[in-house]
């Protein structure tokens, strides 16, 4: 099925083209952050994890999304979802490739990457977050590919996947809850050290994993032959309006417990990402912003005319998509370091190299769902047409 | 020429057997094998004795070491001026080959002093006494009994030692995802962000200090995009010294005439002078609330 990834049009090779642009650039930004050191970025002794650990996050968000159209497809029997069930699960593996390469560019010590097997550690959850996102990766590959080949020949899926298919749904939602865990069991962090962490993680990203696949559903209609369908969409758009609204609520608890209790080692982190903190607030503007944009998506998406207009739903999509993206891809890892344990601010904006590696490794991700799609659209437009 | 291979295996079987004589007479001479062998290897384990074929620990005598079973710090405020403060910083950062960095950014300290509203956080309030207020208060890792940062390393890079509770980092296994960073309450663990020495000089020989002074080539270099912090002087211990900021606080006190400003010593022995200090004032420890158990205590 591979060789359909060969035959494409102009366009197509223009934007393989492109990505690849960025990626080579990344890289070489990648060679010089290999060679001198984490330095180049913006991250400090203070804010030790910054940018590459936030996009991790966020994309482990958007890969676990898979879920919400596999489950429905699956264990609901929604058929409508049986035509996108394969864009879902390949957005998931462009998502979790990204992840691990995310955390290698923010290794300090990439070529020891292996430690981790050769030394195994069952009390780090960073070890569990290994194996459950590969276990992810590997999943989505596995099934994809299976499900897809058996629909080239018109044959119905081999039972024998069916038991990686239930497995995977619980995955999705393992991998999420591990990368929240990373954070929620740190004792001196008071701004992740919350019960609700998961949970929100969860909440954010079935809304902005959905958003995601709805706007790629759009692309995908737009460039290929091959029409993602109207009902598909209209029922991802209830997902993302629940999900959103699910995000909000959570973090309002989060509010509430942290202000009504008004004890400090967790106030001051929200203090600053809202207000500033001691005369820093670089954060601050970005992280009202992503309210802001999170609010108007679910005036949006509440209201059940807009959200039917897929014209006003995609601009729904792209406010939750980067309303979600500044909340956890930027905010949720910064305010947890700001102020430091000694209650020091030190403050945290990513440098130029670090916003080209950042960049070079979201083209490497959108590399890997373009060429992938175009295996899936061809497919199924040859299933359709034959058919 | 030419030995015929017979000839070769005997003459090799006959050295082999002078080689092995001598050891074995003695040993069956011997009263105590064991004994005997534990003096024969200098008393390492004959598996460390194997290792060693391949790798010798610089300086390291067991017969001599500084044993405790829970090592402990207490740092006696009281007697900390900028003076002492500083001298610490200087010969722990110095012993230990710490890069000297000035970007705060990206500053690598095992030991350094800062005010008391941030070294205990939770308890400041506006009326605390000026002599307080500015303290240098000495902050390094708190050697945890329960520390949050071995929990959390997916590689054992970073461990507590068995025997003596020491919280230990190994900067040749350490992959440098600062997960430890994140989980240290205490703000103790510091990152290479670059090459831990001037770059014009990279691989020549490493010199770590502003004034050009050679390392000490008793302690391992460490490359960047590793974590690293105090070690509570294990390698020094293993000699039988005392940490080098104690051993620079003791000496300071018997020019003064004054009491120490740290003192060092076994938690578990109750004649110890960390215990004594501890039966006879009231401390402090950073953040106890958070359960990770420091074994650092603040006389104020």
């Amino acid at each position: 099925m591979l060789e359909k990834a060969f035959v494409g049009g102009r366009k197509y090779w223009i934007l393989l083209a492109c990505l690849l642009g960025i990626m080579g650039l990344g890289f070489i930004m990648w060679l010089w952050q290999f060679r001198v050191g984490l330095g180049i970025t913006g991250m400090s002794r203070d804010v030790s994890w910054g940018f590459y650990i936030g996009q991790f996050t966020y994309l482990v968000g958007v890969a676990a999304a898979g879920v919400m159209v596999v489950l429905p497809y699956y264990l609901h029997h929604y058929k409508a979802f049986g035509r996108i069930t394969i864009l879902a699960e390949f957005m998931a593996v462009g998502a979790v490739s990204m992840c691990l390469l995310f955390i290698l560019v923010d290794l300090g010590n990439p070529v020891r990457a292996l430690n981790v097997m050769l030394h195994p550690t069952p009390t780090s959850v960073l070890f569990w977050d290994m194996i459950v996102l590969n276990g992810y990766l590997f999943l989505n590959i596995f099934i994809g590919w299976n499900v897809l080949s058996a629909e080239r020949k018109g044959s119905p899926p081999p039972n024998w996947i069916k038991p990686f298919i239930y497995l995977s749904i619980p995955w999705a939602i393992s991998i999420h809850t591990v990368t929240a865990y990373l954070y929620a069991g740190l004792p001196g962090r008071g701004f992740w050290l919350t019960a609700i962490m998961a949970p929100r993680f969860l909440a954010s990203a079935f809304c902005a994993g959905p958003a995601l696949l709805i706007l790629l559903c759009l692309i995908v209609r737009k460039t290929t032959r091959f029409d993602p369908g109207k009902e598909q969409i209209r029922t991802l758009g209830s997902i993302v309006a629940y999900a959103l609204i699910l995000n909000v609520f959570f973090f309002v608890c989060e509010l509430f417990t942290v202000f009504y209790s008004q004890i400090p080692g967790h106030m001051d982190h929200f203090r600053y990402l809202f207000f500033g903190l001691e005369g820093h607030g670089n954060l601050v503007p970005l992280m009202w912003l992503a309210f802001a944009l999170m609010t108007t998506a679910i005036i949006l998406l509440v209201i059940p005319a807009c959200r039917r207009n897929e014209g006003i739903l995609t601009v729904a999509c792209v406010l939750t998509v980067i309303g979600t993206w500044i909340d956890k891809g930027f905010g949720l890892v910064v305010g947890g370091f700001v102020p430091n344990p000694l209650h020091e601010v030190t403050e945290y904006w990513p440098t130029v190299p670090e916003a080209l590696i950042t960049l070079a490794v979201w083209a490497t991700g959108f590399l890997i769902i373009s060429v992938l799609y175009k295996v899936a659209t061809t497919v199924k437009v040859e299933v359709e047409v034959g058919g | 020429m030419g030995i015929k291979r017979r000839k070769f295996l005997k003459i090799a079987g006959i050295s082999a057997l002078g080689v092995v004589a001598k050891p074995v007479r003695d040993a069956l001479a011997v009263a105590n094998p064991i004994e005997w062998l534990d003096k024969k290897l200098g008393g390492f384990t004959p598996f460390e004795t194997l290792l060693h074929l391949f790798h010798r620990p610089v300086g390291y005598k067991p017969g001599e070491a500084l044993t405790g079973e829970r090592w402990a710090m207490v740092v006696n405020v009281k007697q900390i001026d900028e003076e002492i403060a500083d001298a610490c910083m200087e010969v722990c950062h110095r012993v230990h080959n710490v890069p000297q960095i000035d970007n705060p950014r990206h500053e690598i300290k095992w030991i350094w002093h800062a005010e008391y509203k941030h070294v205990f956080p939770g308890q400041k309030h506006e009326h605390i006494g000026e002599k307080y207020k500015h303290a240098p208060f000495l902050v390094m890792c708190n050697h945890c009994e329960n520390p949050a940062c071995v929990r959390v390393c997916p590689t054992k890079a970073t461990f507590k030692r068995k025997h003596d509770g020491i919280v230990l980092m190994d900067m040749h296994r350490c992959i440098g995802c600062r997960f430890c960073m994140a989980a240290c309450p205490f703000g103790a663990r510091s990152f290479n962000w670059i090459i831990p020495w001037p770059r014009e000089r990279a691989g020549t020989i490493p010199r770590f200090r502003k004034d050009k002074e050679p390392p000490n080539p008793e302690f391992p270099t460490r490359v960047k995009g590793v974590v690293e912090k105090c070690n509570f002087c294990a390698e020094r211990l293993a000699k039988g010294q005392i940490p080098a900021c104690v051993e620079v606080c003791q000496e300071a006190a018997k020019k003064k005439g004054k009491e120490p400003a740290l003192v060092f010593g076994d938690l578990e022995d109750p004649d110890s002078e960390v215990r004594q200090l501890l039966r006879s004032h009231y401390t402090l420890r950073r953040k106890p609330e958070l359960g990770t158990n420091p074994n650092v205590y603040y006389i104020v």
